[in-house]
């Protein structure tokens, strides 16, 4: 493949909410270059992940190179860098952008701007991105382009006023988004002669070629045989290849100032290629690494504990090769009493912590219990120490506590004015402050509050979703800790106290979520030969009980015909339940019943 | 000369029952020919392979066998009496529904050899039949079974179901009284088992219908086993009932897992370390004989720690349960050495019962006997 020029080079993202058609885009930009022909193209190409397909949001973000020959008669590249569109992921959005000189920014046209489009805008911003507006949904009756295009120059301050009005859907109108490219974005600078300097905005494991990185060149050149380090470790690695992405991975000669493209260089330890990390010539360094990535704070932890003992190293290993494309996965060994040896994990959201677990339990075949999600408490102690506890096994007795604090995140939530009342009611319930309500138009509002972390990482996203029959959008960031009065709530099976259940809640909130635990696993624990009474308690006060009574039935009735074969698979389906069943004191409990501690119940 | 069981499935019934996941087809009176002739051939196929085995039992099942016309029935007794060694022969077995039956088909059936009725009442009270899709009455077993009597069969069985909707304690206790009065033979007691892709089982889900709660299915399979004893009859499979001598010699080849052929329809065998079972679709079958292949649809075989596994799995379903010294005649190892762990488990527990000589259940453990089982599959 031939080196472009450097001015025409356009690296480009795209910020989108979710559902306002950035996949849906992102494919008719590859179909219209070229890329592959229209049989060819499966549905949604950036989301390769089932995963992402299954929920419809880009979790990884992954690069694509265009090749597109514009009215001006030149030929251009144009990298597209996928971004992902869910408020956990505001992280791997920034390392995104970083690599980028323009972000297209999709509005749908019927629904104009949403609390997660303008966090992203944000960010591009903070990075000095240009950005093209794009109204896409035009072809659907109840789109209002004109009070759009209004909304985008008020809100957020850019002029729209040439935007492509678009249908990505129908295909529509998708070449003037290739001009607005061109045009609009400009080209990349950085100087070919200078020392390397590339950024890895992405990477994962291959288990042929070692890591792959996705890497943004700024200046330098990176070709095959030099040796490269990486400014954080300082480990040095010989290149064996450079490539680019487009309908596949494809190896190229050298990339150069302004390309972007990926480099393997035998590194066999994940830990070595980190995502953020700047890459530069070893034989003839860059004076200072690249800036401009967010840190990463994991907002939520939990335990994840393989459901058989004997899984522990190959959760250690799956984890690992997950971090490697995930650099906001933090996790570290822990023993829980109840479920052996496994490891605390920190992730940016609730979503994020189900990603991470369902693709444990997908792509690496794994058997996984997870605790109850927690965020990080700060306890002062009667002996004036002030302790981080993100596992509420760790919390100090009562009597020790001098005081605890919480973090508080100022949360932003944009809603059709119909849904004001719903969207106060479930604050409330969630301890939240109201802080102010601005009009955006007359119809919609963000409305902001300071909210507990706690209330938010339990279910919040889904129930303001389903209040506002979807309409209503979230962000938050981080705002602060402030002191509360919290408690740690026990759960005993058969008179035992199961750690894995165990969670720090407001002392207002104990009896309500105690009562809702207890219930949930009555229905999850099966039964057994004995009753098995499930008891909520705080200290030494039980709160809750409820019983799962005793099994007085289990067999196969009748062995007709001599159908052998049938009866024993349906004895071996149990058998293979019972072994995803996690044995605490004498009792089975499911894996299910673990996440029953998740949801708040709030029919 | 080993001993032999055969199984002859009979896929046609008047209407599918709600619960009722067996090949079967209603009223597809077109086929049964046709059917026939295929079976047939099926039988003939098994000449040579079966030359060593000596037939004990025979077992028509269905479907219900006794819907279509007597002379299949007889056809396809002759044809077995032909190919395969009968001398030893000791038990006929159709299964019959209330309503399909007449004398001449009796007659028909006493003629072919047939020394076993056995009859799916389900239960005497007529609403909870409709309930569960049968289309027969009290009336209709009342008379067919007068006719059985008065040809002189001299063994009969009748299915009973108990746990249906709407059942009560009292329900099952007046279907049982009125059973017991006639002097029958032979009972199957069985629970109502929900299977997938029924009717009942859709309606179950859908919140459409409810079951009697576990506890009270539990007392009516109590009460029965208690009454049934007293009633002079003797509990000896976890379902089965039978007066002195009467047990179901071909049922037995199941539990025992003696060697046992099916004929037909999804019929399964079970010959040396094989379980097969044939299509359970007409296509399927009738291409395969067409081809003089076995209508064979799948096929396991058992290796030694599975057929161990199997043996304690079905032989735990007699009341009597498993003879240690059969069990080191089959396999040359003792259970102990084997499962040892296991059983003093499950007698703690108070699920098994063990003695010098015999592992059985106990009256606990015939309620959950699924937790053993599952512990015993490797």
């Amino acid at each position: 493949m031939q080196n472009v020029k450097q001015t025409n080079i356009r690296n480009f993202s795209i910020i989108a909410h979710i559902d306002h058609g950035k996949s849906t885009l992102a494919d008719r930009l590859i179909e219209k270059t070229g890329l592959l022909t229209s049989r060819e193209m499966q549905d949604q190409i950036l989301d390769s992940m089932d995963l992402e397909r299954e929920r419809g949001i880009t979790i990884k973000l992954k690069n694509v190179r265009l090749n597109y020959k514009a009215k001006d008669g030149e030929e251009y590249v144009l990298n597209l860098i996928d971004t992902p569109g869910h408020v956990d992921f505001n992280y791997e959005v920034s390392r995104s952008l970083a690599a980028c000189e323009g972000a297209l920014l999709i509005i749908d046209a019927t629904q104009g701007i949403e609390a997660q489009t303008l966090a992203n805008v944000y960010l591009a911003l903070e990075q000095d991105l240009e950005i093209v507006p794009i109204i896409n949904k035009i072809d659907l009756p109840s789109a209002r382009p004109e009070e759009v295009k209004k909304e985008i120059e008020d809100v957020i301050g850019i002029e729209a006023e040439e935007a492509p009005l678009i249908s990505a859907k129908e295909g529509l109108n998708i070449e003037a988004v290739l001009e607005e490219i061109v045009n609009k974005i400009p080209a990349p600078k950085g100087e070919k002669k200078a020392p390397l300097k590339a950024l890895i905005f992405d990477s994962y494991y291959d288990s042929y070629k070692g890591v792959v990185a996705y890497i943004r060149v700024f200046e330098g050149v990176l070709k095959p045989g030099m040796e490269i380090r990486m400014m954080s470790s300082n480990k040095h690695y010989e290149v064996t290849e450079v490539g680019v992405t487009t309908s596949k991975q494809g190896p190229v000669d050298q990339l150069e100032a302004g390309d972007v493209g990926y480099v393997v260089a035998s590194i066999k330890n994940v830990k070595d290629a980190r995502v953020g990390d700047t890459i530069t010539d070893h034989n003839n360094p860059t004076d200072s690494p690249l800036s401009g990535y967010k840190k990463v704070v994991p907002m939520v932890y939990c335990g994840i504990y393989p459901a058989e003992g004997e899984d522990f190293n190959s959760v250690r290993d799956a984890l690992e090769k997950l971090q490697v494309n995930d650099a906001s996965l933090i996790f570290e060994p822990e023993t829980s009493a109840a479920l052996g040896f496994g490891f605390r994990c920190g992730f940016l959201g609730l979503l994020h912590m189900e990603i991470i677990q369902e693709r444990l339990e997908r792509e690496f075949d794994l058997n996984i219990v997870t605790t109850a999600p927690s965020v990080i408490y700060k306890v002062m102690t009667e002996s004036g120490e002030m302790l981080s506890i993100q596992n509420p096994t760790n919390l100090p007795h009562e009597t020790e506590i001098e005081y605890m604090e919480e973090p508080i995140v100022s949360a932003s939530i944009m809603t059709p004015t119909d849904y004001v009342g719903a969207v106060m009611e479930l604050c409330q319930n969630r301890r939240g402050t109201f802080i102010n309500m601005e009009y955006l138009e007359e119809t919609r509002v963000v409305m902001h509050y300071d909210l507990p972390l706690n209330e938010v990482i339990y279910d919040f996203f889904d129930a303001l979703k389903s209040r506002t029959r979807g309409y209503a959008s979230l962000d938050y960031e981080l705002k602060g800790y402030e002191e509360s009065e919290l408690v740690k709530l026990d759960i005993l099976i058969n008179g035992e106290l199961v750690d894995a259940f165990s969670i720090i809640v407001h002392k207002d909130k104990a009896y309500e979520r105690g009562r809702s635990i207890a219930e949930r696993l009555k229905d999850e624990i099966p039964r057994h030969q004995f009753a098995v009474p499930i008891q909520a308690v705080i200290g030494s006060k039980i709160i809750a009980r409820e019983t799962v009574r005793a099994l007085r039935k289990d067999v196969l009735a009748k062995c007709y015909g001599g159908d052998i074969t049938r009866k024993k698979k349906l004895l071996e389906k149990q058998k293979e339940g019972k072994k995803r069943m996690r044995q605490i004191g004498s009792v089975e409990v499911p894996q299910e019943a673990f996440l029953a501690v998740l949801k708040y119940d709030e029919k | 000369m080993k001993d032999l069981g055969i199984y002859i499935h009979i896929p046609f019934c008047n209407s599918k029952c709600y619960y009722c996941d067996f090949v079967s087809f209603p009223h597809k009176d077109d086929r049964i020919d046709e059917y026939i002739e295929y079976l047939l051939g099926e039988i003939k196929e098994y000449k040579e392979l079966l030359k060593e085995y000596i037939v004990k039992t025979i077992f028509i099942g269905g479907g219900t066998p006794s819907y279509i016309g007597g002379q299949h029935i007889g056809r396809i007794l002759e044809y077995i009496y032909k190919n395969f060694n009968v001398e030893a022969l000791e038990e006929v077995t159709i299964e019959t529904n209330p309503g399909t039956l007449n004398r001449e088909k009796l007659k028909l059936y006493k003629e072919y050899g047939i020394n076993r009725i056995s009859i799916g009442v389900q239960s005497l009270n007529d609403n909870l039949l409709k309930n569960i899709g049968r289309v027969h009455t009290s009336v209709d077993f009342y008379r067919n079974f007068d006719l059985i009597r008065n040809l002189n069969f001299k063994n009969v069985n009748v299915d009973l179901m108990f746990g249906l909707p709407n059942q009560t304690m009292e329900d099952c206790k007046e279907t049982l009284e009125k059973i017991t009065k006639l002097d029958i033979e032979h009972i199957s007691y069985y629970s109502l088992i929900l299977e997938e892709n029924t009717l009942m089982d859709k309606w179950y889900k859908e919140g459409k219908i409810r079951l009697a709660e576990e506890e009270m299915e539990r007392d009516m399979y109590h009460f029965g086993i208690n009454f049934l004893k007293d009633q002079g009859y003797k509990h000896y499979e976890i379902s089965n009932f039978a007066k002195d001598g009467l047990e179901c010699k071909h049922n037995l080849f199941y539990w025992q897992l003696k060697p046992y052929i099916g004929f037909g329809l999804a019929a399964h065998s079970n010959l040396k370390d094989k379980r097969y079972w044939n299509y359970s679709n007409f296509k399927d079958y009738y291409n395969s004989l067409d081809e003089n292949r076995f209508p064979i649809d799948g096929e396991e075989t058992i290796n030694r720690e599975m057929a161990i596994a199997e043996y304690l799995i079905m032989g735990l379903r007699l009341i009597e349960g498993v003879n240690k010294n059969d069990f080191f005649n089959r396999f040359k190892i003792k259970v102990e050495d084997l499962y040892e762990e296991l059983l003093i488990k499950y007698k703690e527990q108070g699920l098994l019962y063990i003695d010098d000589e015999w592992i059985r259940f106990t009256p606990k453990g015939l309620d959950l006997s699924n937790i053993v089982y599952v512990d015993i599959l490797p």
